[in-house]
């Protein structure tokens, strides 16, 4: 008899999603699924409408990192007006919109970390899920709650000063950006009263590095075990091979750190990446063309990321980088609950960049916007928290729309988050007489390290509970737990 | 006496941006009527850091849109919940007050104002029917504002 675990939706990831897990008479894993609902009419809604607008109307997709959309539609758009990509821009142009995507990465990392995983590692996955929230961290562990919150607050603050306005921000607009910083916004962040300053968040970066590797030193086999399996990794990274989340070419190493894709121009990304339609998931599934449907699935995000540069370029993350490639030997890093080590040296080197930026008199200079010669097609790309993000358009004669593709992170991460699913279903669940809240965590534990963000903005339409159901092999509900 | 009216939504997603709207709109009378005391703040969702921007208020009113069957629109008062929501990066009002409460030891008071929604594409317009709850809701806070303490004692009134 086949038994069908089905946990729906899973909570704390974005958007809509469920996952099914068929065990055998014996209660042995037979088939994993992760299926995800998606929005993807937005596409066919940005149809029509003039490119100037589309940094401004892809906000409406996300509200969860409407940034990082802002900017990748931007960067197709830099490329459409003649503004070329990267440092095309003017210097005020790209280092105001570096700013606000490091905000973003800083604000994000840090609520993945301190909201979401930091209780799964303080309390344990199996742990009383009365307490394994960040209510729970508040209450044991108070000052790192604290911290976690005005971190958050200060990322968003940045993103509020670059970007013009919390919602629907209009900071990067098609060939620049239409406002730099003033000296009294940058001297609110460089010297701003404790702890709202830029050097009160590198020190609480690093201490939130060196509280991982803590963890990790006491809980070493569960950190380097748990669903860890062979990947590929892609991600953008500088010419120089340097980590660079705002901007690069796309580089994929194969799970023996040798490259697959070497570099290449994100304008070319149709002739290296395709996706795969599954009849039974909503959600694409990207892999690079020249290894095929089979092999050439990847992973993105910080993991990826940490595992295709060649070393980061500010001196504190850089030194945190080599800690963590030495653990490996220098080979690539697929041990999924490292993706935490990885974010948050990511975090660090976020807040070292925005120190940097904050120091460059460049932010203060009227040069905003640049423009050449006008064509119809441009994609833009960059590093957004959760990993790659594509955003592809092309435009008529009239300025208008006629085609949009967005391969965003989470569906980058479709096929590894499924094979995490079933590395945990096998673990932890197969051979097991009974199924306990732990082991569906545990099962959630290894989608959240993905940090998935499903494109459900809407949150009034967002307020799901938790169900889980079991199926006998004739799909008989003969089960069902709801939070 | 503090009070923070704070709204969320996505206001790309039609009638989800009642809250903002609801938002600018109190925004703009309580300039025009130069009624002191006030601070506003919109967002896409809660957030944890919420539990530090309402630590130093008196009383805190939440506006969001809904979606469920409610009156045009309708008040409660909110209570600490250490209950986790759905989503991954929000957070409901009874969480960010519980935050607050064991972070920063204070809770103030709070109400929640749904105003009832019905569309939820990607359009940057209320719908007809969202508008006309909107001015409801809007009207019955105007008379409440200008005399705030009374909202401190507040009852869930009939609608």
């Amino acid at each position: 008899m086949t038994k069908k675990i089905t946990i729906e939706p899973v909570t704390r990831v974005e958007g809509h999603g469920k996952v099914t897990i068929y065990l055998d008479d014996n209660g042995n894993v037979v088939q994993s699924r992760l299926h995800i609902v998606e929005f993807r009419g937005f596409e066919r809604f940005v149809q029509g409408r003039p490119y100037w607008e589309a940094p401004v109307l892809v906000q409406r997709l996300c509200g969860i990192c409407p940034v990082s959309h802002h900017l990748a539609a931007a960067k197709a758009m830099d490329v459409i007006v003649g503004a070329g990509t990267g440092d095309g821009l003017t210097l005020t142009g790209e280092k105001m919109r570096r700013l606000m995507h490091y905000g973003q990465i800083f604000q994000s990392h840090v609520l993945h970390f301190f909201h979401l995983a930091s209780p799964d590692l303080l309390f344990g996955i199996d742990a009383d899920p009365a307490i394994r929230n960040i209510i729970g961290v508040a209450m044991k562990f108070k000052d790192i709650a604290v911290q976690g919150v005005m971190m958050r607050k200060f990322g968003q603050e940045i993103i509020e000063v670059t970007a013009g306005k919390k919602i629907h921000g209009t900071g990067a607009i098609p060939g620049g950006i239409n406002k730099n910083l003033s000296i009294e916004e940058r001297d609110r962040f460089l010297y701003g009263p404790d702890p709202m300053n830029v050097d009160k968040m590198i020190s609480w970066s690093l201490d939130a590095v060196n509280f991982f590797k803590d963890y990790h030193k006491k809980h070493r086999e569960l950190i380097d075990t748990f669903a860890a399996f062979p990947s590929n990794h892609l991600s953008l990274v500088r010419k120089d091979g340097a980590m660079d989340l705002y901007d690069g070419v796309i580089r994929a190493i194969d799970t023996d750190g040798k490259k697959i894709l070497h570099d290449v121009d994100p304008q070319d990304y149709l002739k290296y990446i395709a996706e795969e339609v599954k009849n039974w998931s909503y959600m694409k599934f990207p892999y690079l063309v020249e290894y095929g449907k089979k092999d050439g699935w990847y992973r993105v995000g910080p993991l990826a990321r940490l595992n295709t540069a060649d070393f980061i370029p500010s001196p504190l993350a850089q030194k945190e980088f080599e800690e963590f490639k030495a653990y490996t030997n220098g080979k690539p890093n697929n041990m999924s609950m490292h993706m935490h080590w990885a974010r948050l040296i990511e975090t660090l080197h976020a807040a070292e960049m925005m120190k940097e930026l904050l120091n460059d008199p460049d932010l203060q200079k009227d040069d905003l916007v640049i423009k050449g010669t006008r064509v119809n097609e441009g994609v833009g790309m960059l590093e957004a928290p959760r990993g790659t993000l594509f955003h592809h358009y092309r435009v008529n004669e009239n300025d208008q729309i006629t085609m949009a593709n967005l391969i965003v992170s989470t569906t980058n991460n479709n096929e590894p988050m499924n094979i995490a699913v079933r590395c945990v279903a096998d673990s932890m669940i197969s051979g097991q007489k009974e199924i306990t809240e732990g082991m569906l965590n545990a099962v959630e534990v290894a989608i959240r390290a993905y940090d998935p963000c499903l494109s459900c903005a809407t949150h009034a339409l967002g307020k799901m509970p938790l169900e889980v159901s079991l199926y006998d092999s004739k799909n008989n509900l003969i089960d069902k737990k709801r939070t | 006496m503090k009070v923070l009216l704070y709204g969320y939504g996505n206001p790309g997603r039609q009638d989800d941006g009642l809250g903002n709207e609801f938002i600018n709109r109190m925004q703009e009378w309580v300039n025009k009527e130069s009624l002191e005391g006030f601070e506003f703040d919109s967002n896409y969702q809660l957030n944890i850091e919420d539990a530090h921007a309402i630590s130093d208020k008196d009383l805190v009113i939440f506006v969001d849109a809904s979606i469920e069957d409610i009156p045009d629109f309708c008040i409660s008062k909110v209570t600490e919940s250490s209950k986790m929501s759905f989503t991954t990066h929000s957070a409901s009002p009874g969480y960010v007050l519980d935050l607050c409460k064991k972070l920063y030891d204070k809770s103030p008071v709070t109400l929640l104002l749904h105003i009832k929604g019905y569309e939820w594409n990607f359009k940057e317009e209320l719908t007809k029917k969202a508008e006309d709850n909107l001015e409801k809701a809007i009207d019955y806070f105007k008379e409440k504002l200008r005399n705030p303490i009374s909202l401190i004692q507040f009852e869930i009134p009939e609608f």
